[in-house]
């Protein structure tokens, strides 16, 4: 997927605009948000689970290496293929090879974060080969030919209406439907047809095995479910991050990612693939392959004050608690990751200089490291990208700050560096600010306050400092 | 932030730690800490700045109370990474940290929540503020400091752990994001119909009373500092009354 990230503000603000897309995204808060805390105190050590979690990631990141190389060994030995994809372009060739290769005419997708990554349903249909989406959010995503508004529910800017349109227009044979069961039995009738003569399949892998070599995958439509045992090939791609040493870090994992993402306690169906079918299996593929990818994920590794990122589950928990996020929608981020994930991880993967608008838009609020499932540090990280956007970059070409605001800030410090210049320096502003004061408040200013008065009245310098008030009051020091 | 623009959130919390029974010295040339700088990326022009910060309070003895969760957080939490590299300032940072304290942390920790006895008629809620709720960890302790306040009815806040959307230089950045995400908190402080805000961060309180004037409210924003000092009847002329 091409990133748009430069589009940040533009996308925004027509978001912003959008009344429906508003009212449709109070879910993620209403409905997932929610639904995670009562689901996190239902466990009664949630703190020790999100700690338990957090080490698991650091340490599996930690010894990389070591784990990819345990994993692909135990695929092999259950019979399966891996392949270890360095960018978007390897892994979507290699799985589009693999599908001439074994004559294939149907794929049926489950969902992928990572396959997003690779546009990887697109590339094959340009192939020709007939490619579907088989989760719901992902299908009314398809046919809208959008991209994903969320992690776990792709859909989640879409209304009743908007979908009973989309399945109108796209199968003219039905009248409107207006009703949330009719809408899903028809979306399934059309989907068992396509699972019945799907001839391959692709899945994500929400984690990877490496001490068993397995895949593990949570749905709640059991789409994940019949990709894994209906079509003849099973591609599983992943995220070389996606990782857990053992079927015991796996349990630990699995509680905190449901919970983080839905809200319920287990999700419908947890899929565990052990690789193609073995000789005394009535069912399942007969191939098997697991496509690893890199696609900037090393760059992030190797960078001490990005890695955290990869400790990154995709439960999207923190957009759900993200007070910006809910405003500004998926879209807006330009990149597969929306959110404060998004925010961390397109700038890196896709590059700081289209996205620098990402790690600005962010009030720092901290509700996102607060509701990670492994407590990523993500405000810290924004504020580390910020740095590097203003002045820190090795690189020129991202240090996108104006001459204007680096001019700001310098004489911002000059006014901090002694108290009787910070005095006069509130003086100044006082004065320059005072034809557009009344009864302590301004309407309308100049910039850079102006964006402030835009929406909101602005407090005016008081006539007095502090210091100047207390001066008679308390004994002062240096 | 609070010298030149709110100096009667300094007075009132001067007044409240007077009324404790604390004697309370002003280091007269301090100026900030350094956060607006460092939260836009500026570290270069926030160090020296925080560096002042750490020399002129390391001079002075006994707690340090700041009547702002953020500044607090900048100096406890972001310091180490402002003074990455520098081992000294790193170690007299967190020296300084384990003596500084955000208001209502301080006196809840060393006084307890019931501590201050007051009057105040009127009708309030109570908005956390982002820094002092996650980055600090003060939750509820203000809400019973109020709730010992008498004659003071409070209104409990739907989401009233959710950002105003102020942020620092993201309400003048992002005017529109920082709005829309305003606009949400004001809705739920009009349907509780108090009289009041109160909040403990003047970057929030500003945020939302902008808010409320240019909506035409009569809801006063109150920073805690206030509420309390004019609860037991404080020096401060409060910045409403004038």
């Amino acid at each position: 997927m091409k990133p748009i990230t430069a589009n940040f503000r533009t996308k925004a603000a027509e978001t912003l605009e959008d009344q429906q897309i508003q009212q449709s995204i109070e879910h993620v808060y209403t409905g997932f948000f929610k639904g995670r805390l009562n689901a996190a105190a239902d466990t009664n050590n949630w703190e020790e689970l999100r700690t338990k979690g957090k080490a698991i990631k650091d340490h599996t990141i930690a010894n990389l290496d070591y784990y990819l190389s345990q994993l692909a060994d135990n695929v092999e030995k259950n019979g399966g293929n891996v392949f270890f994809a360095d960018d978007a372009e390897e892994a979507r060739q290699h799985i589009i090879d693999i599908a001439h290769k074994r004559n294939i005419k149907t794929v049926i997708k489950s969902k992928s974060m990572v396959s997003e990554e690779m546009g990887l349903a697109e590339a094959m249909n340009k192939e020709g080969f007939e490619t579907i989406e088989t989760d719901l959010g992902e299908y009314i995503i398809q046919l809208a030919n959008e991209t994903p508004y969320h992690l776990i529910a792709p859909a989640v800017h879409k209304s009743r209406s908007d979908v009973a349109k989309l399945l109108d227009d796209n199968f003219s044979d039905s009248e409107p439907i207006p009703d949330a069961t009719e809408l899903t039995m028809m979306a399934r009738e059309k989907l068992r047809g396509v699972f019945a003569r799907a001839d391959m399949s692709v899945t994500g892998a929400n984690f990877a095995v490496a001490e068993s070599g397995s895949i593990a995958l949570v749905t709640n439509e059991g789409n994940g479910r019949m990709s894994t045992t209906v079509p003849r090939v099973h591609v599983a791609v992943m995220g070389l991050e996606k990782i857990v040493p053992s079927i015991q870090d796996l349990s630990t994992m699995l509680r905190i990612l449901i919970r983080s993402a839905t809200g319920q306690r287990i999700s419908t169906y947890v899929t565990m693939v052990n690789g193609k079918r073995t000789v005394d299996e009535e069912e399942g593929p007969e191939e098997f392959h697991l496509v690893i990818m890199n696609n900037g994920r090393l760059k992030l590794l190797e960078d001490e004050h990005s890695r955290e990122a990869l400790n990154c589950i995709r439960c999207g928990a923190c957009l759900n608690a993200c007070p910006v996020y809910r405003k500004v929608g998926g879209h807006a981020y330009g990149w597969v990751y929306p959110g404060p994930i998004g925010a961390i991880v397109s700038p890196v993967l896709t590059g700081l200089k289209d996205a620098n608008n990402l790690p600005n838009a962010s009030s720092l609020c901290g509700a996102c490291h607060d509701a990670c499932p492994v407590k990523i540090n993500i405000p810290r990280m924004l504020l580390e990208l910020r740095y590097r956007t203003a002045e820190g970059s090795t690189d020129p070409q991202e240090r996108t700050s104006s001459a204007k605001e680096r001019g700001v800030w310098k004489a911002w410090r000059m006014g901090m560096m002694g108290r009787s210049r910070f005095d006069l320096g509130a003086r100044l502003v006082a004065t320059a600010l005072r034809p557009f004061t009344r009864k302590g408040w301004l309407k309308k200013a100049p910039p850079p306050i102006s964006g402030w008065t835009s929406t909101r009245d602005f407090p005016a310098v008081a006539s007095k400092s502090l210091r100047s008030r207390l001066s008679n009051r308390l004994r002062r020091v240096k | 932030m609070v010298d030149q623009v709110a100096p009667s959130v300094g007075e009132c919390t001067v007044d409240v730690l007077e009324y404790l029974g604390l004697e309370v010295v002003f280091v007269k040339d301090q100026t900030c800490c350094g956060q607006p700088a460092f939260n836009s990326g500026f570290r270069s022009e926030a160090f020296p700045v925080a560096k002042r910060f750490v020399e002129l309070f390391e001079s002075v003895e006994g707690p340090i109370v700041v009547p702002s969760g953020s500044c607090a957080a900048m100096v406890r939490n972001f310091y180490k990474d402002l003074f990455r590299g520098d081992s000294d300032l790193i170690q007299r940072s967190s020296r300084l940290s384990g003596r500084l304290y955000e208001f209502t942390e301080f006196i809840s920790k060393f006084f307890g929540t019931q501590a201050i006895n007051g009057n105040l008629k009127t009708t309030a809620t109570y908005h956390k503020c982002c820094h002092l709720l996650r980055e600090i960890g003060v939750d509820e302790q203000p809400v019973e400091m109020l709730a010992t306040i008498e004659g003071l009815e409070l209104k409990p806040l739907e989401r009233a752990d959710v950002c105003c959307g102020f942020g620092g230089s993201f309400s003048v950045k992002m005017p529109d994001i920082s709005s829309a995400i305003l606009d949400e908190k004001l809705d739920f402080i009009e349907a509780t119909e108090a009289a009041a805000v109160v909040a403990a961060d003047i970057g929030c309180v500003f945020q939302m009373q902008g808010g409320l004037r240019r909506r035409g409210s009569e809801i006063q924003v109150i920073h805690i500092a206030e509420a309390l000092s004019r609860a037991v009847g404080g020096h401060a002329k409060t910045r409403h009354a004038r």
